[in-house]
């Protein structure tokens, strides 16, 4: 067994664009549930709807490149509002309904073949991201001994990087301030909010709407690190993902999901390069126990077992503070 | 209408001059939904059902400007419906309300407090994880920063921000809470969660305070400092309506009580008239509410029970 080799493949992904993609995912969420409270269980939509705003603008519909940059942060918005008229008046287990639903009509639209020549199909769409390859300043890769990282790779992750710490600044400026402080109340109790002269359906919707471009931001992101968009990219999964990670870090925190998400990439890359050395041939895991193939996922079930143990033991995540956690499971 | 005058034997002549505040109620008739000289608050032909209990059943009811103004009356009376029906919190089946003469009629809640009416809650709505401090600066009203354009620049609003900070600072030391300014809301005592919600309020500057319930669970050397800063309110010139269980407090404090019992309002006066009134003693007080001993709280209890199961009957009937 060679740990420098986990260590390694941990970390390459810790830093790479999936962490990134969940990364910003989950900054929206924690506006919306670390901050308003609003059960969003639909981010993969916001996520999707924020690739697809970019990929049909220029593939199906011919704009160009700027357009479709600008598309991918209009488009979540116009979701936000569709979702949020019918649902921020009622409670907010109705959100988690509808959002999760939203979400998965989105996938199933994309995918569709009646919509082939707008979205697709189950093959995506590619050929958008010319501009955003062509503007790498980068020549060579980078090799830091340890990780490296290609030409590409290492252009889309400046990108993504410098995109996370602007989504979290703007979040911290904004959670400082008295908006963020009406946020958090109507977390906290939304008809003392309302008694005391604040419009709770405003702030609701745009909680729902600045989380939501900011998911998006994160689609646009993959899909302009991937070049391509595909709709399978954007099941449920990707939502408890970016939820786990969110816990991880600590919801109600700037920097929260971000150290979740990268921890939550960690772990995944690390278990699953710990398990694949460990079994099948020259491990020492016999294949009785365990065969290559449960090698492969034991790490989802260990992943989930960490995170019943935080919820018990440590249920403010890793840079939380217990006094004041968005959610308490006792 | 001041037939019934004569028995007021408190009638001084000089409080006659003004019409505003308690002086205006001197002369006022004592009949359910009698006419004040200068009311803030008129609410005519209010009612509220739900399924088939009638909660609410108002005739016509007018707030003096500037008094204290007392709500009693039985568990299940319909008062704490009543205030969210004032507040917004709830929509009336029919009738018509108004504050300083402009309609409340379906009118959100968050636009009601902005025009000057604010309430507190039977059950404290402090927001637990929030500090004490920032609870009272969230009552401030017109706060720049709370535009979402504006907020991400602090020099916007930071300087009205201390001007909150310095408002909320002098709120919080009259009520007592200053040391408590950087502790979570939700590690305070019930008592000093109902302070909090009050001294919150009033950060919003209303001209009519709504409080439900303020006393309950207060101790009683808190309850006389709540006492003095309902006074203070009263003081200050704003309007003060409250539902109150503790006859103490409204003897003491209240210049116009309104008796309620099954949603409608069957008297109104002050404390003392009110207390003298066989109607209210029946429905409501029990015949020992006068008689300050503990050994008889018992029998007061089982008297207001028995009211009430009178009036459970009362209400069966009528729905047969």
């Amino acid at each position: 067994m060679d740990i420098l080799d986990i260590l390694r493949a941990a970390l390459q992904q810790a830093l790479g664009p999936q962490a990134i993609v969940f990364a910003l995912a989950a900054i929206g969420l924690n506006i919306h549930f670390g901050y308003t409270g609003l059960l969003n269980f639909g981010q993969a939509g916001f996520v999707a709807v924020g690739a697809y705003g970019l990929a049909v603008s220029v593939v199906t519909f011919g704009a160009p490149f700027w357009l479709g940059i600008t598309m991918a942060i209009v488009a979540p918005l116009v979701l936000a509002v569709i979702l949020g008229v019918p649902t921020l008046r009622l409670r907010a287990d109705y959100l988690a309904i509808v959002t999760i639903a939203a979400a998965e009509v989105l996938r199933f639209v994309f995918g569709s073949v009646e919509m082939k020549d707008t979205f697709g199909g189950s093959n995506g769409l590619n050929g958008y991201a010319g501009p955003f390859q062509d503007a790498n300043p980068y020549s060579s890769g980078i090799d830091l001994g340890f990780i490296s990282f290609g030409r590409n790779d290492l252009w889309s992750l400046t990108v993504g990087w410098v995109l996370v710490a602007l989504c979290c600044l703007l979040v911290w400026a904004l959670m400082r301030s008295p908006w963020g402080r009406v946020l958090r109340s109507i977390r906290e109790d939304e008809d003392a909010v309302r008694s005391l002269g604040k419009n709770v359906f405003a702030y609701k919707m745009q909680a729902l709407a600045l989380g939501g471009v900011i998911g998006g931001l994160g689609g646009m992101f993959l899909a302009l690190k991937q070049a391509s968009v595909v709709p399978s990219d954007y099941s449920t999964l990707m939502t408890f993902y970016a939820f786990a990670a969110l816990l991880l870090g600590g919801a109600g925190r700037v920097m929260g999901p971000v150290i979740g998400s990268v921890l939550f990439w960690f772990l995944i890359a690390g278990l699953g390069s710990f398990f694949s050395q460990s079994a099948g041939k020259g491990g020492w895991i016999p294949t009785v126990i365990m065969t290559d193939t449960q090698a492969s996922v034991i790490r989802y079930i260990m992943l989930g077992l960490a995170i019943m143990l935080l919820m018990i033991f440590r249920p403010q995540g890793i840079i939380g503070d217990r006094r004041e956690i968005a959610i308490d499971g006792r | 209408m001041d037939a019934d005058m004569t028995d007021q034997t408190s009638t001084e002549t000089n409080a006659v001059a003004s019409k505003t505040g308690p002086a205006g109620l001197v002369g006022a008739s004592t009949e359910p939904g009698s006419k004040k000289s200068d009311p803030i608050i008129v609410a005519d032909k209010i009612t509220r059902t739900f399924g088939g209990l009638t909660a609410v059943d108002v005739d016509h009811v007018e707030i003096q400007r500037g008094a204290i103004t007392a709500l009693i009356g039985p568990n299940g009376a319909g008062k704490t419906t009543f205030f969210n029906l004032l507040t917004g919190f709830d929509q009336p089946n029919t009738g018509s309300w108004s504050l300083e003469g402009k309609s409340l009629k379906g009118v959100a809640p968050y636009k009601v407090a902005r025009l000057g009416m604010v309430r507190t809650f039977q059950l404290t709505k402090v927001l637990a994880k929030l500090t004490v401090i920032e609870n009272m600066r969230l009552g401030a009203t017109g706060q720049k920063g709370e535009r979402f354009w504006a907020a991400p620049f602090k020099f916007l609003w930071g300087k009205q921000e201390d001007e909150v900070t310095k408002k909320a600072d002098d709120l919080l030391a009259r009520f007592l809470l200053d040391k408590k300014r950087e502790d979570f809301a939700g590690s305070l005592s019930g008592g000093q969660r109902k302070l909090l919600e009050m001294a919150r309020a009033l950060m919003v500057d209303p001209e009519v305070v709504m409080l439900d319930e303020p006393m309950a669970g207060v101790n009683p050397a808190l309850k006389q400092s709540l006492l003095g800063h309902v006074k203070s309110l009263r003081d200050e010139g704003r309007t003060v309506l409250f539902v109150e269980h503790d006859m103490d407090m409204v003897r003491d404090i209240s210049d116009w009580v309104i008796v309620m019992a099954q949603g409608k309002i069957v008297a109104e006066g002050t404390a003392d008239s009110v207390m003298a009134d066989q109607r209210v003693i029946d429905a409501y007080l029990g015949a020992h509410h006068d008689t300050d001993l503990s050994e008889l709280d018992e029998e007061v209890l089982e008297a207001e029970v028995e009211a009430e199961l009178e009036g459970d009957i009362v209400q069966e009937e009528d729905s047969k």
